[in-house]
């Protein structure tokens, strides 16, 4: 449904865009994850075809942005870093223009608009003026423009922006409903907001992409080593060498205490991934009479997943990352 | 075609929900009352000489009236015309209302004859509302219908000219501010560049009296109609258009 082919847009020097290749199956929701500034919005203005490339090409619904812009404009609904909404009309009959502007026929335009409106909680507030209305309720009803004629492929550029925590899993609710009949390109920098909605992401820093895979796969990804936390009452250090015998114990050390008089110490075990040594290290703990406290497992979240991999570099030097800076 | 309505449309009902319509068209009204009321005790003033004294040329409606006030009313649309204008693009731009017309599946030319109808359309308004003068006149005299149509056509032509200059730097910049100013001096100089004809050589004074806005407004207030005039200004537009339509198109090449 969208092919992106080494897709660059570069501004005066400095990449925006570098070499970004991807494909979103048609009914799929794909989650366009990074941190301000990694590209993706520049990537959805191309797509939506208000920017053009540098170099490179994208087809959305089979026509290219570039040879065939008004083919791929009326297969999209867009939803711009700021909703384009005008301050100066009321919220039905911007709508009612937005969704005749994308060619939705006259008879039909007043059906659709009201139940752009009743999916994104705006029928209230319908005769008002945008100009009157909340940051959420803009971004609302910039959501509600995108949806109105129905495309095919929706095209939204951190959609929750600016909602509260109720509105947030609303909109999320309604752009997961939407999956399956219609193929969706969200950008965000929130992660839970992938983890709610997306099938697969596409994790992209300084113009870059760093991963395309599912959620699942980013995490296990990244979660090299596995990390145990254990609290004990007694002085653990005798067990420490029998401890680093374990098969898949890659180190195992004391940890500072941060309580003055020592009666609880904590040690941590790095274990090399696909090894579960939980048991055996119990069970030493309950032999050696050390008195164990507390046993956890350190998981790599999702969070940390991201985090490593868009501070990690990826292929590329510290000197870009200065130019990029400046 | 369809379209370009579309936008007319919302671009002229923008005008109206905001206090620009409001403003300008009574502004317009009032300074042309005020004229109006003028030229028209003057001519009474000189109909009283005239008739005392016997003596000299009789004034007449249209030479003493109508002309006069045609001719200011080019002069007050020379200064409204890019407070009508400036916003056209320039707003769009700043408030990123321009990402949906630039995504919808339109061509930029639609968008750029849209904003140039309802521009147009205020204007026709405008000047429609003025008819309330001939009208006046009719009541009281027999005024030369042939001069109001001259005066009228003529205004209309002026006003696409300003329209459109005003469309092509309202589509150079965000600041709606400097398209006003940028279209006024831009029309302010068009209409006095005849002034360096007198000095300029053979050739080179008829290229700027060609080339200057008022000159050929000049025939159509004498109820003369001809077409050099009208593929002037037709011509004026075309270029005025097609350099708005490419500088915003390039905007995506950004």
């Amino acid at each position: 449904m969208i092919e992106v082919r080494e897709l660059c847009k570069t501004y005066n020097e400095r990449k925006a865009v570098d070499n970004v290749s991807f494909s979103v199956a048609k009914g799929e929701i794909l989650g366009f994850l990074g941190p301000n500034g990694a590209g993706k919005s520049t990537t959805m203005k191309i797509l939506s075809g208000f920017i053009s490339a540098t170099s490179g090409s994208a087809s959305i619904n089979g026509y290219d942005v570039k040879k065939n812009p008004i083919g791929a404009k009326s297969s999209i609904g867009y939803l711009p870093e700021n909703p384009p909404v005008y301050g100066t009309m009321e919220v039905e009959d911007y709508l009612v223009f937005a969704a005749r502007l994308h060619g939705l026929e006259k008879s039909k335009t007043k059906a659709a608009v009201r139940d752009a409106m009743e999916k994104c909680g705006i029928y209230d507030v319908r005769q008002r003026l945008i100009g009157n209305l909340s940051k959420g309720y803009r971004q609302r009803v910039g959501l509600a423009q995108a949806l109105a004629h129905n495309p095919p492929v929706l095209i939204l550029d951190e959609p929750t922006v600016g909602l509260d925590p109720k509105q947030i899993i609303e909109i999320r609710n309604l752009i997961q409903s939407l999956g399956g009949s219609h193929t969706v390109i969200l950008s965000t920098h929130i992660l839970p907001e992938v983890q709610a909605t997306c099938n697969r992401v596409v994790v992209i820093d300084q113009g870059k992409v760093v991963a395309v895979d599912t959620l699942d796969g980013i995490a296990n990804r990244m979660q090299a080593n596995i990390r145990l936390l254990l609290n004990l009452k007694n002085d653990p250090n005798p067990i420490l060498q029998k401890l680093q015998k374990l098969e898949g114990v890659l180190s195992a050390a004391i940890l500072p205490s941060g309580m003055k008089d020592n009666r609880e110490h904590k040690i941590a075990i790095e274990c090399a991934k696909g090894f579960d040594v939980r048991a055996e290290v119990a069970e030493i703990c309950v032999q050696e009479k050390l008195g164990l406290l507390a046993f956890t497992q350190e998981k790599l979240s999702l969070e940390d997943a991201f985090v490593k991999l868009i501070t990690k570099d990826v292929g590329y030097n510290d000197e870009t990352r200065e130019l990029y800076k400046n | 075609m369809q379209k370009i309505l579309l936008i007319a449309k919302k671009d002229l009902k923008m005008y109206f929900s905001s206090p620009i319509a409001y403003v300008v068209i009574s502004v317009f009204l009032l300074l042309m009352g005020w004229m109006f009321f003028n030229l028209l005790s003057f001519f009474q003033q000189q109909m009283a000489q005239f008739s005392a004294m016997s003596f000299g040329n009789k004034p007449t409606l249209s030479d003493a009236v109508i002309r006069p006030l045609f001719g200011n009313m080019n002069v007050i649309l020379l200064f409204v015309a890019p407070f009508i204008t400036m916003r056209l693009l320039a707003e769009e731009r700043k408030d990123h209302t321009v990402e949906l017309l630039f995504t919808a599946p339109i061509k930029p030319l639609t968008i750029i004859l849209g904003k140039f109808l309802s521009a147009l359309a205020l204007i026709g308004i405008m000047l429609a509302l003025s008819f309330v003068y001939p009208v006046i006149l009719a009541f009281a005299s027999k005024p030369d219908l042939g001069v109001i149509f001259g005066c009228y056509l003529g205004l209309f032509f002026v006003a696409c000219t300003y329209v459109a200059v005003g469309l092509y730097w309202s589509a150079c910049t965000e600041n709606q501010i400097v398209a006003a100013v940028l279209s006024f001096g831009t029309l302010l100089f068009f209409w006095l560049i005849s002034w360096a004809a007198h000095q300029a050589g053979p050739v080179w004074s008829d290229i700027l009296n060609h080339l200057s806005i008022i000159g050929h407004y000049s025939n159509f207030s004498q109820g003369i109609i001809d077409t050099t005039d009208i593929i002037y200004y037709l011509s004026v537009v075309g270029f005025a258009l097609f350099l708005a339509h490419t500088t915003f198109d390039s905007n995506q090449w950004g």
